[in-house]
């Protein structure tokens, strides 16, 4: 059942993506193109993709954190971490570059993959290469830079 | 071409998924990490349905003639694996993407999704603005 729910709640968010015009990497990357504000040629639209989509599932978040109990009888796990460190901000903006670099990020890539062949593979293989990658690195970047001010 | 109708339109339905996935299944509808965790060994089957969920509608998609998008098509291989790669690292180091940061967490007031959207937003287009008018 959580599988099926899961698969039906996948779908629909694929159709949105779709539907909203997020797995054109062209219309993405017009979208973050900013200089186009001054040409007067900048299409604002996908601005409208966050606000709707925020819209509807804001009501949900506040539900959830009144009653954190899922239908399927699952504990709801909000998140709840606080921390904003380098971490945080230094992630967010390597994802930038590459969602600037493609215009297209995790969710439309998934799509693509069943839409559009070799180039969707490609990225996503690249995209799960390198969660591994940063998986491997973290904890050597982390050991290296608690290291030294332990031995002074 | 999709106007803010389409737009709008197709975010209540990512919004309606990422609701869903919250109040039946008890989960955040982040992408990067549900896809993350598909990968993993001992994983829990639902994180593969919601990924194949994805991937079916990009092939239903296919099957009533929306066409692939020629953009992404025609992007230089290395580029599109260096793009990869990167949203890769940044996705698993800020914990999460657009769907987890930008749609849940900002639906969720999380200050730290907030930080993270602003960030990885003004980036993206600072990197569109290199790579455009540089």
């Amino acid at each position: 059942m959580r599988s099926l729910t899961a698969g039906l709640f996948g779908f629909v968010f694929g159709l949105g993506l779709i539907v909203a015009g997020m797995t054109d990497p062209a219309r993405v990357l017009g979208f973050l193109d900013v200089a186009t504000i001054w040409a007067g040629s900048w299409d604002p639209s996908l601005a409208f993709v966050m606000i709707g989509a925020i819209a509807v599932a804001a009501p949900a978040f506040a539900i959830a954190r009144r009653k954190p109990v899922a239908l399927l009888g699952d504990p709801i796990a909000l998140p709840d971490r606080r921390l904003i460190d380098a971490r945080l901000v230094g992630g967010a903006a390597l994802f930038g570059l590459g969602w600037g670099l493609a215009g297209i990020c995790p969710g439309p890539a998934l799509v693509l993959l069943g839409n559009d062949g070799l180039s969707a593979l490609l990225f996503v293989a690249s995209l799960l290469a390198g969660g591994w990658l940063a998986d491997v690195l973290l904890p050597v970047l982390q050991r290296s830079r608690t290291a030294p001010r332990r031995a002074a | 071409m999709a106007g803010p109708i389409e737009a709008l339109a197709g975010g209540a339905l990512i919004g309606a998924a990422a609701a869903g996935m919250l109040l039946v299944n008890g989960r955040i509808a982040g992408i990067s990490g549900i896809l993350a965790r598909a990968v993993r060994p001992g994983v829990a089957p639902w994180q593969w349905a919601f990924v194949a969920g994805l991937l079916a509608a990009g092939l239903a998609a296919r099957l009533s003639g929306i066409e692939p998008t020629p953009a992404f098509a025609l992007l230089p291989v290395p580029m599109l694996i260096a793009a990869g790669l990167i949203v890769g690292i940044g996705t698993r180091i800020g914990s999460g993407c657009t769907s987890g940061h930008g749609v849940c967490g900002l639906a969720n007031l999380s200050p730290r999704s907030l930080v993270a959207t602003l960030v990885f937003m003004a980036v993206a287009a600072a990197t569109v603005f290199v790579t455009r008018h540089l």
